[in-house]
């Protein structure tokens, strides 16, 4: 069975930790990360960039907002990973879902692939 | 726990800025900051993190406050901990108070008090450093390289300047909000370029870099719609994330052209990047959204023979319209000497050579082109002018590298 496992904290506070408690931390992940990669059961690990970075589209007004999305009363549903050469052209993916799809919102972020698992 | 400490740190900036409009008072409001500190260091690791903590330690350094006076009056006794830190129910109620535009605000106030025009340029970054981001004295002295007295007195000097100029505690209309985060953008930029230039040497200085980020992300949470602060965050990251490539092993300055991009950080870099694409959507452009771009051109190329000159000389042309100075010509004249050769570069700089004539860089570049040129006589001349003009070993060394090839040619 495959799983994600959403990773949730405080992003101001983890920005505020010094650089050894940065290194530590990863340290101490990364024994983790290396047991279940050699068990061939960690797949790609992926950080999302910090949520400045977010821009989110408003499917029923085709509205784009900057910053993520911020409403309690959706449910995150899934995720696509799209390789695209700027945030227009992922605008234009996502509106093409939206198509598809109506309701709800697309939040776009950067991501980079820290790890690309076994 | 160092979980304590990080959400200590993320949570000053917030809660000084509320007890600074408590209490109306600097010293009065940090006091009280630091005594909440002390008490969520006690309650936390019992009680685990509050919701808010941010919240809990502008709730608790104002009751601390308040009962510090009342004690210095009445001798009375102080609450004990447990009572202060069962907030569980009190808190909901603070959250609710101290919405987004409360913080904003008073965040803003924090900020905008360290530029105060009268204080010069480093006793602002050092005001900020103090207040702000909470770094002792004796880093900030250290970063400096002056003595701890020395730098607390400049430090006390400061406050005691920016209180007697009256704070500005009512809320901003939206012209002057414009202004305080136009000068607070600034300040931030000033602080960062105080790291930039360290050297390598420096390494608490260096670390002026990594706090101005904080407060430029710090900023942009409070207004995600400001594309400026946007710029200006991406311009920082982009820079900062060449640190390690800018400096060899002995300490001197690599030029962009020679570093080695893979020392690069990509985190930073894909940051900068995503940011400055979506500033530049806003269509409201600005000095730090452009420069952010500049910076954003050089990262896209892997090695330096990839740069785009063109656009980037084209984003100088637009950094002229926004800011025009001399400085940033002579820059364009660098793009320009790539895409259309030295001598179209000269001729862009020499009306400069009255106003830039005490300028190390100035001369500096124009021996380069008229190196380029071969126009060896002259180059050597204004080659020999940057040594007398350079500011710091490095740079000198790097212009007697020029003269050194020039003697070579011969």
């Amino acid at each position: 069975m495959l799983y994600t496992v959403l990773c949730y904290n405080d992003e101001a506070s983890v920005f505020a930790w010094s650089k050894e408690e940065d290194d530590a931390v990863m340290a101490r992940l990364n024994v983790v990360h290396e047991k279940w990669e050699a068990r061939g059961k960690l797949k790609p690990s992926i950080r999302l960039l910090p949520t400045s970075a977010a821009t989110t589209l408003r499917k029923k007004d085709d509205t784009v907002l900057d910053g993520p999305y911020a409403e309690t009363k959706e449910q995150l549903l899934g995720f696509y990973v799209i390789d695209v050469d700027s945030l227009e052209e992922g605008l234009e993916f996502a509106r093409e879902l939206t198509k598809a799809n109506p309701g709800g919102a697309y939040e776009l972020r950067p991501i980079m692939i820290y790890n690309p698992g076994s | 726990m160092a979980w304590i400490d990080g959400a200590l740190i993320s949570a000053r900036p917030q809660a000084v800025a509320a007890l600074l409009r408590y209490f109306r008072d600097l010293d009065l409001a940090e006091e009280a900051y630091q005594d909440a500190c002390l008490r969520a260091l006690k309650a936390w690791p019992k009680n685990g993190p509050p919701r808010d903590p941010a919240a809990w330690l502008i709730m608790v350094g104002r009751n601390a406050a308040i009962d510090v006076t009342r004690r210095r009056a009445k001798q009375t006794e102080l609450p004990n901990e447990d009572q202060i830190s069962d907030l569980s129910d009190v808190e909901a109620d603070v959250v609710q108070k101290l919405d987004e535009s409360d913080y904003r605000d008073d965040v803003l106030r924090l900020l905008f008090i360290c530029c105060h025009p009268d204080l010069p340029q480093i006793q602002q970054i050092a005001l900020a450093l103090r207040i702000v981001s909470g770094l002792s004295v004796k880093q900030i002295a250290r970063a400096f390289l002056v003595g701890e007295s020395a730098m607390e007195q400049r430090i006390t000097r400061a406050k005691g300047k920016v209180s007697g100029a009256g704070v500005p505690f009512e809320a901003p209309d939206a012209v002057e909000r414009a202004e305080r985060l136009a000068a607070v953008a600034a300040m931030i930029y000033l602080v960062f370029n105080e790291g930039y230039s360290a050297g390598a040497d420096n390494e608490e200085r260096m670390a002026f870099c990594d706090e101005a980020i904080r407060l430029a992300r710090l900023l942009l949470r409070m207004y995600p719609a400001e594309p400026e602060i946007t710029g200006l965050l991406a311009l920082m990251l982009l820079q900062h994330s060449r640190a390690a490539a800018r400096y060899g092993k002995s300490g001197e300055a690599v030029l962009l052209e020679d570093q080695d991009r893979s020392l690069w950080k990509k985190a930073p870099m894909q940051e900068g990047l995503a940011l400055i694409e979506k500033a530049m959507r806003s269509r409201r452009s600005g000095p730090y959204q452009i420069q952010a771009a500049i910076a954003g051109v050089h990262a896209h190329a892997n090695v330096a023979s990839e740069t785009d000159w063109v656009e980037i000389e084209t984003l100088y042309q637009a950094l002229e319209r926004h800011t025009p100075s001399p400085v940033v010509t002579l820059n364009r004249s660098v793009a320009l000497s790539k895409t259309q050769g030295a001598e179209a570069a000269l001729n862009l700089i020499d009306p400069l050579a009255d106003r830039l004539d005490g300028y190390f860089y100035f001369h500096g570049v124009r021996g380069s082109y008229l190196k380029e040129l071969g126009r060896t006589k002259e180059a050597r001349e204004a080659f020999s002018r940057a040594i007398a003009l350079a500011n710091t070993p490095a740079e000198a060394a790097h212009i007697r590298q020029h003269l050194d090839s020039l003697s070579a040619q011969k």
